[in-house]
């Protein structure tokens, strides 16, 4: 017991980083539109619940410790294995505390997301850019069209099934004197060159018999490194 | 352009009959007008001569960039970032090569910091210039663009002396850049910054005070602080609305921190103010290039992680680690921890971002492109509200659309 206080006090003892503590404040104050933040990589970032997205985003630009006037960017992520498969990534800057922060909600293919067009001026552009290319939806969006494809296509580009090479592509019908569609049609195989070695990739796997690996610092690095250069 | 349709009104109620209504009409602008800074089709809704609504409609020049660098090793997705906004491209892979460097946690020797720093302000220079000439071209003015190209070749020929290329550098690596400048370079570069000056006065002199350049400009897009806020704008427009903000001032990166540059801040928000704010960017821009040329350290140029950027061509030669390191950099690429990033510099035009999410493998997950233009032309339509036809040529040369970066 007194070995757990000791442990408690030992934790209390070292200092918080300042980010995590500014962090903890909002989370307090939006505690039911706030799922969890991270401070990896000394950047802010607020997982949020979907619905309650207009709140904390309201919050998040008038509130005196916050202030982040500007919504820099929209985006989406895909991520085909997840229930929820889509990510909606907003990055945020605050000027008058110089910080930034980004806010994540999850969506799929079905459930619209709120619009962020009423607190935002720079919002419909990117939402339209992120309907456009993932097929999330917006509610609220008054204006829902696509913005980079072409007029009239057909998909959503960057989701992960999406392939490469599209599927229509476009050629000057000297017949008809005009710009005509027609499904892609490659003279040669589509190649992909994947070079990925299929162990590298495996970064958070412990390898069986690799235990010891990185446990002592004043190991010796085997192989190439910079430090034992062959003498020129 | 489709001449104004103008017809006669019958109205049975009153005098009016006879006078001549104008009826409000829709106009096409573009994709292939000059003042249309590349392949931009504004709808626009006119009443008379007076723009009542501005509907851009982007995305012709769209290649999929985003999609194509998710299928591409990090060091083959480097190379798109010059073609974004293809008249900054070091800028572009500045962010990208920040980005990278961010999730490995790799530190840059200072000679190259230097180096990159160099030249990105000599990015900046050349953007601006041909931002100002062609913005004057649209609005009339000629001679600025037929004297300062010949100055703009100049730095391009730095850009090829560098890295052999005039425009798609692929210059800045994440670890460093690809190789250290020739000998001589640094001392023909003082010398163009010395001489570059005359230049900027001339350009003063030529559009500064004069009245038709002034007429077209002043009062023209007034942006006022909160509405730059609001729309997302960032670099010289918002700076131009009176937002002392730079994010190499306020999170300098690479060796920013140690420049001594003042950030130009505009009063008034118009087309004039932004014009104002570029031309002193420019004058700041070569101080800064003086100071990188004057305390550039020697050293290495990139860092010799051997896992990241290429061991030297002559070590190959005599290492077999070196030659297997060589072989995998170039078939497998470097394999980038999983984490995401957002990390943004301050190109010419504004705020770049690249958005990066890594997951562990030599290719990145998702890279989202973050193009100051997109957010800027986003708000023409606010900016052109109740201008004339005219003005609009005048809000989108002073905006400083480039659309490889905004269709992406």
């Amino acid at each position: 017991m007194a070995e757990e206080i000791q442990a408690a006090a030992a934790v209390e003892e070292t200092p918080k980083d300042p980010m995590v503590i500014y962090a903890e404040e909002i989370q307090a104050r939006l505690a039911d539109g706030i799922i969890s933040f991270d401070t990896k990589g000394n950047e802010l970032v607020f997982h949020v619940k979907r619905q309650s997205l207009l709140g904390v985003m309201a919050y998040l630009r008038d509130a005196d410790e916050t202030q982040f006037k500007q919504l820099i960017d929209v985006c989406g992520v895909d991520h085909p294995n997840r229930a929820e498969r889509f990510e909606v990534v907003y990055q945020l800057l605050s000027m008058r505390h110089n910080i930034r922060a980004r806010v994540k909600i999850t969506t799929d293919e079905e459930t619209p997301v709120p619009s962020l067009s009423t607190l935002f001026s720079s919002a419909p552009w990117c939402e339209r850019e992120t309907w456009d290319m993932y097929g999330i939806m917006f509610d609220g969006l008054a204006d829902h069209r696509r913005i980079l494809t072409d007029y009239g296509f057909d998909g959503h580009p960057l989701r992960k099934d999406f392939p490469l090479s599209g599927n229509v592509e476009v050629r000057y019908d000297a017949e008809q004197k005009r710009v005509v569609y027609g499904p892609v049609s490659l003279p040669q195989d589509f190649r992909v060159f994947d070079n990925l070695s299929p162990w590298e990739a495996l970064t958070d796997i412990q390898l069986p018999g690799d235990e010891k690996a990185g446990e002592n610092p004043n190991m010796p690095k085997i192989g190439w490194h910079p430090t034992n250069k062959v003498s020129e | 352009m489709t001449s104004a349709i103008v017809e006669k009104v019958t109205d049975d109620e009153t005098e009016m009959s006879q006078e001549h209504f104008i009826k409000p009409y829709t106009m096409n602008f573009g994709p292939q007008h000059p003042a249309a800074h590349g392949v931009l089709r504004l709808v626009l809704e006119m009443d008379g001569e007076v723009v009542e609504r501005a509907d851009p409609h982007i995305g012709l020049l769209h290649r999929g960039t985003e999609k194509l660098i998710e299928y591409k090793t990090y060091m083959q997705a480097l190379p798109y970032f010059d073609r974004l906004d293809y008249v900054s491209p070091m800028n572009q892979e500045h962010a990208f090569a920040l980005s990278v460097e961010k999730l490995l946690g790799l530190n840059v020797p200072e000679r190259a910091q230097y180096i990159r720093v160099l030249f990105c302000e000599l990015t900046r220079i050349l953007n601006h210039v041909l931002n100002i000439t062609t913005f004057a071209l649209d609005v009339g003015a000629i001679t600025p663009a037929l004297w300062a190209f010949e100055e703009r070749e100049k730095g391009m020929e730095f850009y090829d002396r560098v890295c052999g290329a005039r425009l798609h550098a692929n210059y800045i690596r994440p670890g460093g850049v690809s190789m250290d400048v020739p000998a001589g370079l640094l001392k023909d570069m003082q010398a163009w910054t010395e001489s570059f000056p005359k230049v900027l006065a001339d350009l003063d002199a030529l559009l500064t005070n004069n009245r038709i350049f002034k007429q077209r400009t002043v009062d023209i897009g007034v942006v006022s602080k909160e509405q730059a806020l609001d729309w997302g704008f960032t670099g010289p427009c918002l700076r131009a609305s009176g937002v002392a903000w730079d994010l190499r001032k306020s999170q300098p990166y690479d060796v920013y921190a140690k420049m001594d540059f003042d950030i130009p801040v505009g009063k008034t928000g118009d087309c004039y103010a932004r014009y104002l704010v570029r031309m002193e960017e420019m004058r700041q821009s070569l101080r800064i290039m003086q100071q990188c040329i004057r305390e550039m350290p020697e050293g290495d140029i990139k860092t010799n992680d051997y896992k990241v950027t290429p061991p030297p061509r002559a070590e190959m030669k005599n290492s077999m680690e070196a030659l297997i390191h060589h072989f995998k950099l170039f078939t497998e690429g470097y394999h980038v921890p999983a984490g995401e990033t957002y990390t943004a510099v301050e190109a010419p035009k504004g705020e770049f971002g690249v958005y990066l999410v890594s997951d562990g493998t030599n290719r990145p997950y998702r890279c989202h492109i973050r193009a100051p233009g997109f957010a800027h032309l986003q708000a023409l339509d606010m900016m052109s509200k109740g201008h004339m036809l005219a003005d609009v040529v005048a809000n989108i040369g002073s905006l400083d659309i480039v659309f490889g970066e905004i269709d992406r």
